[in-house]
């Protein structure tokens, strides 16, 4: 979330796509309710299915799952149709003004650079027009047909409220009335905030739904400001933070990016990955990466890290192209992987296309599976009737299960989709021989260390020299830990504008990472955690919950990344003199010789207005992207693509170009293009879905979940039971080119039917929940039906948009 | 006077009885009705974090025992912290059944193996898993680590086994992860951010 949870209260409207917190987030959801019950704030709803969400909403608009593009893309068209923007943010906060390269194009579905048998993008041309003076080139009058905003501007304008309405399905007023609902935000004193979550994610265009947003977000004016911002509900209590810390191969801690084999040595590798100033006096944050790097380096070799070997560049490995769940499990069904460990995941049931992902097991020598509860993954191999129909003989991979402790049984921070990161305690020791995940990966790490210091063996310098500083090795605490990863300085950390001035001394733990440097003399293990546990102890462990401003920004509440600021680009919550657009909710203000207020400034304290700098620091340019530059694997605007199943015979808006019709940039795998359904085949559209009464795959192992929902069932709309002749209680059973599963029929007015492009789409809404093992009636794992492709930037499954046919069973 | 039930609580095991507090004015209602005392009066409080969805909602977990090194403490109940300002006390369905989850029939309790080929889970001690497993990686990493690429790049990556990392581990396992399978070069690392 750029804002959190409680922010969600200042809103004055809610607008939700793309997630159903009433039932996902219950808790959290409270916060929209009382921006409804104090502000009279309005809640806008567009989903296919009418949730509960729905049911309390001011405004509910139906839409064909995985048409997400072609709706926003609308409102987009509709704002600036009707002049709906905040001109002034929109002028000096985006990148409105800046020109885009010449060579930059569009032609029917495609941008320019396209490599149809590659399936990927030059992207070349996808820049700014740069000056001699070394900086973006602007039009400061937005007239200049070559700007973003122009550029934009021609890009939506295809996308008609008629058109909206062909390729959604969403009746043309509907869609009106929700644009009009958005459109009054403009004003610079109102804001909406969006609420998304999976159902936008989960897509083979899920990056670019959220992007549409952000376009959204700017042109309104609506980023930085209390009650605004784009906001994921996200999945796990501590999703955020292993996010952060980076468990996945595209980042190292701190969104990092690994060095590739096309930086052999530091210096490359920074002078790469280091951004560079696009327009002239910015922040451009990122310029302070050298720092962030070193520091990590530092904190994890330690002494073995030093100017001569680069920092011991060479010990972290470099990252061999695509690495993510769907690539990690195609490589296994295709023999290449021997190993795996899995922590705390049941990939067999929540991975696309559960065929595939059993095979790919079977063809592993071992497996490690390290988790409170016996999953169906663990039992890949066991054979559960026709839910899990497998020949144990025929399976030779040795299968590890040790058992972890859960939530109640360590202590240690989870860091919440608001950003702040709070400390939790222990209150019981796990069941039986149960260990935490710490102790497990010390011990396992301590061992294959002895070995190699005993055996010899491939290179193990990095392994031999981990800095492992913990008073008991193979029980290292979370309180180590945390200091660890925030930080220390070894030597003395000194004033850069007064030498004489220590501002850290050695020893000392880290209060920020303004003071981490890039000459060895600083360790962060997380350069935007830094700050969590300082000289003046465990912030995270913070329990103020005081607030003064009545924004809910609780300062003094745990601790938020980064540097305890709770809303991200605050400083756009003014204008460019400093004035807040609304001041009723104040966050930041300039006093006059400093920046100050209700939160901590997204901006150097001291830069006056007069001196331009401007919000979005992270960016070379200081402002926001409605052009994402080659940020996007699929393009800089967001273009409507159809799921790779479609209920249709082309891209409505791309009838004739048949490389537009999906995602252009998205993987797939060989096999996988022909395992995609077709209409005639599998006729409806199917959506998988969430449940309050469960969480993922989870709490099918509580007894109290089970007994609230106990059986796998799916729901569809009145028509298409009465044309299928199925009645509310008929198990029936949903095939698609993968497989099948069966389940229960739940018969709603809840799912209705739309008209697309002249074509009636019903849609069968699937809960995901289900397995063969747990306190639920055993029931089929609904992943086996979706596809195995995903977002061409996230490789996110796209779960939300398939297709399927339906039978009584 | 406003008291919430915890306070009441407190105050109680200060002590004083619940008629002469009432008498003092103050009567928190649901708790006068019980007869008998409350098994959470004499319950040892903790502060925790529902695992489940990112709202990470405060809850207090209540055990038997005072966490004295030889009392075994048993977890008796769990309920929204109302002192956070994210969920002020409340639960949804899913975390109201937490502590149906940490007592779930299939928690597992000790280390086990399922050899190739076979239909069963045979229970071993943590020092035999650790050992098979910590082989298994050393055999794996020493057949396929890659020092350089093709063209000589020092690159020191292992690709071969993979990792699938948990996001409903606290952040400081999460770094230690990482941290650890970085250092082995493993590259194939995901979670369930993704998905």
């Amino acid at each position: 979330m750029t804002n959190h949870w409680v922010d969600i209260k200042n809103a004055d409207l809610i607008f939700v796509m793309g997630g159903n917190p009433a039932e996902a987030h219950p808790c959290g959801f409270k916060w929209a309710i009382e921006a409804k019950k104090n502000r009279k704030a309005k809640l806008v709803v567009v989903d296919p299915r009418f949730n509960r969400t729905a049911s309390v909403a001011d405004y509910y608009a139906p839409i064909r799952p995985g048409s997400d593009i072609a709706f926003l893309g609308g409102v987009i068209n509709y704002l600036l149709a009707n002049d709906k923007i905040h001109h002034d943010y929109v002028k000096a906060y985006t990148n409105a003004s800046f020109l885009i390269d010449d060579g930059f194009g569009f032609d029917d579905g495609i941008f320019t650079g396209y490599n149809d048998e590659k399936r990927s993008y030059d992207k070349a041309t996808w820049k700014y027009q740069m000056g001699e003076d070394g900086f973006a080139k602007v039009d400061d009058t937005l007239q200049n047909p070559r700007c973003a905003f122009q550029m934009l501007k021609a890009h939506y304008s295809r996308y008609t409220p008629d058109v909206v309405a062909k390729v959604c399905g969403t009746p043309k007023e509907a869609f009106l009335k929700v644009c009009e609902y958005i459109a009054e935000t403009a004003a610079p004193n109102k804001t909406m905030t969006n609420l998304y979550a999976l159902g936008w994610t989960e897509h083979s265009v899920g990056s670019q739904n959220i992007r549409c947003m952000a376009i959204i977000q700017l042109l309104l004016g609506n980023m930085g400001m209390a009650g605004g911002g784009i906001n994921a509900l996200r999945g796990h209590a501590n999703v955020q933070g292993i996010t952060d810390f980076a468990l996945y191969a595209q980042n190292l801690p701190g969104y990092l990016a690994p060095p590739t084999d096309a930086e052999p040595d530091l210096k490359t590798f920074l002078e790469k990955k280091t951004p560079k100033m696009l327009r002239p006096g910015q922040m451009n944050f990122g310029q302070n990466l050298p720092k962030w790097y070193v520091s990590l380096h530092k904190a994890w070799w330690g002494d073995a890290a030093h100017k001569d070997n680069g920092f011991a560049y060479d010990f972290m490995p470099k990252l061999a192209g695509a690495s993510d769940v769907l690539s990690i499990f195609n490589a296994m069904y295709e023999g290449k992987v021997n190993g795996f460990l899995c922590q705390g995941f049941n990939p067999l049931a929540s991975v696309a296309n559960k065929k595939k992902v059993g095979d790919g097991l079977a063809k592993l020598k071992y497996m490690v599976v390290m988790d409170p509860l016996a999953t169906d993954t663990s039992e890949f191999w066991k054979p559960h009737g026709e839910f899990n129909d497998v020949d144990p003989g025929k399976i030779p991979t040795e299968v590890f299960r040790l058992p972890t402790t859960l939530f109640a049984e360590t202590s240690g921070s989870f860091t919440n989709s608001g950003r702040v990161i709070q400390w939790r305690w222990k209150a019981a020791d796990g069941p039986g021989d149960a260990k935490d995940d710490t102790e497990i990966m010390a011990t396992l790490f301590l061992k294959l260390k002895e070995m190699y210091a005993k055996d010899g063996g491939a290179y193990s310098e990095p392994i031999q020299k981990l800095t492992w500083a913990y008073r008991q090795p193979t029980k290292p605490s979370p309180e180590e830990l945390m200091m660890e990863f925030n930080g220390k300085a070894l030597a003395d950390v000194l004033d850069p504008k007064d030498p004489t001035k220590v501002l850290v001394k050695a020893g000392e733990q880290l209060p920020s990472f303004a003071m981490l440097r890039d000459d060895g003399s600083t360790t962060c293990g997380n350069w935007i955690y830094c700050g969590v546990w300082s000289q003046a102890g465990n912030n995270s462990a913070r329990r103020d919950n005081s607030d003064p401003s009545g924004l809910g920004q609780t300062l003094n509440w745990g601790f938020a990344w980064p540097v305890n600021r709770r809303i991200l680009y605050n400083r756009a919550s003014c204008d460019l003199s400093g004035k807040p657009w609304d001041p009723k909710r104040t966050v930041l203000k300039w006093l006059g010789d400093k920046w100050g207020g209700n939160d901590v400034p997204d901006m150097r304290p001291d830069a006056a207005p007069d001196q331009n700098v401007m919000p979005f620091i992270m960016t070379g340019e200081g402002v926001g992207r409605l052009f994402s530059l080659g940020l996007m694997n699929e393009g800089p605007f967001p273009e409507h693509y159809e799921p790779f199943e479609t209920p249709l015979d082309a891209n409505p808006m791309h009838p004739k170009n048949p490389k537009a019709t999906s995602n252009p940039a998205a993987r797939v795998y060989k096999g996988d293009m022909e395992a995609f359904g077709k209409a005639k085949d599998f006729p409806y559209v199917a959506t998988t879905y969430r449940l309050t009464e469960h969480f993922h795959y989870w709490t099918k192992q509580s007894k109290i979940n089970a007994i609230m929902q106990p059986e796998q069932f799916v729901e569809i709309g009145e028509e298409l039971a009465k044309e299928k002749g199925i009645a509310v209680g008929d198990k029936v059973k949903i095939r698609s080119n993968r497989g099948f599963i069966k389940a229960v029929a739940v018969v709603t007015k809840r799912i209705k039917a739309l008209d697309v492009d002249g074509k009636k789409v019903h849609t069968i809404g699937i809960p995901i929940h289900y397995g063969f093992k747990g306190a639920t009636k055993p029931g089929f794992i609904t992943n086996t039906l979706t596809p195995f492709v995903g977002d061409a930037n996230t490789q996110t499954p796209e779960y939300k948009a398939f297709l399927v046919n339906i039978e009584k069973a | 006077m406003n008291m919430n039930r915890r306070q009441f609580f407190k105050v109680c095991s200060a002590g004083l009885s619940g008629s002469s507090i009432a008498l003092m004015g103050f009567s928190p209602t649901a708790a006068l009705a019980e007869v008998r005392t409350f098994k959470l009066a004499r319950a040892t409080e903790t502060r925790n974090i529902c695992p489940y969805c990112s709202v990470s909602c405060g809850v207090l977990i209540y055990s038997t025992g005072d966490k004295s090194k030889n009392s075994q403490a048993e977890i008796i109940h769990i309920e929204g912290d109302p002192d956070n300002p994210v969920n002020r006390g409340t639960l949804c369905p899913k975390g109201a059944g937490l502590r149906d989850m940490v007592q779930s029939a299939n928690r597992l309790k000790w280390p086990e193996v399922r050899e190739a080929g076979t239909n069963e889970w045979k229970k071993i001690s943590w020092q035999e898993a650790i050992e098979r497993i910590a082989k298994h990686m050393k055999a794996d990493r020493d057949a396929n680590f890659m020092a350089q690429n093709k063209d000589g790049v020092t690159v020191n990556r292992w690709t071969s086994t993979a990792f699938l990392a948990s996001s409903a581990a606290p952040n400081e396992a999460g770094y230690l992860t990482v941290k650890t399978i970085r250092a082995m070069g493993m590259t194939s690392i995901d979670t369930q951010a993704r998905i």
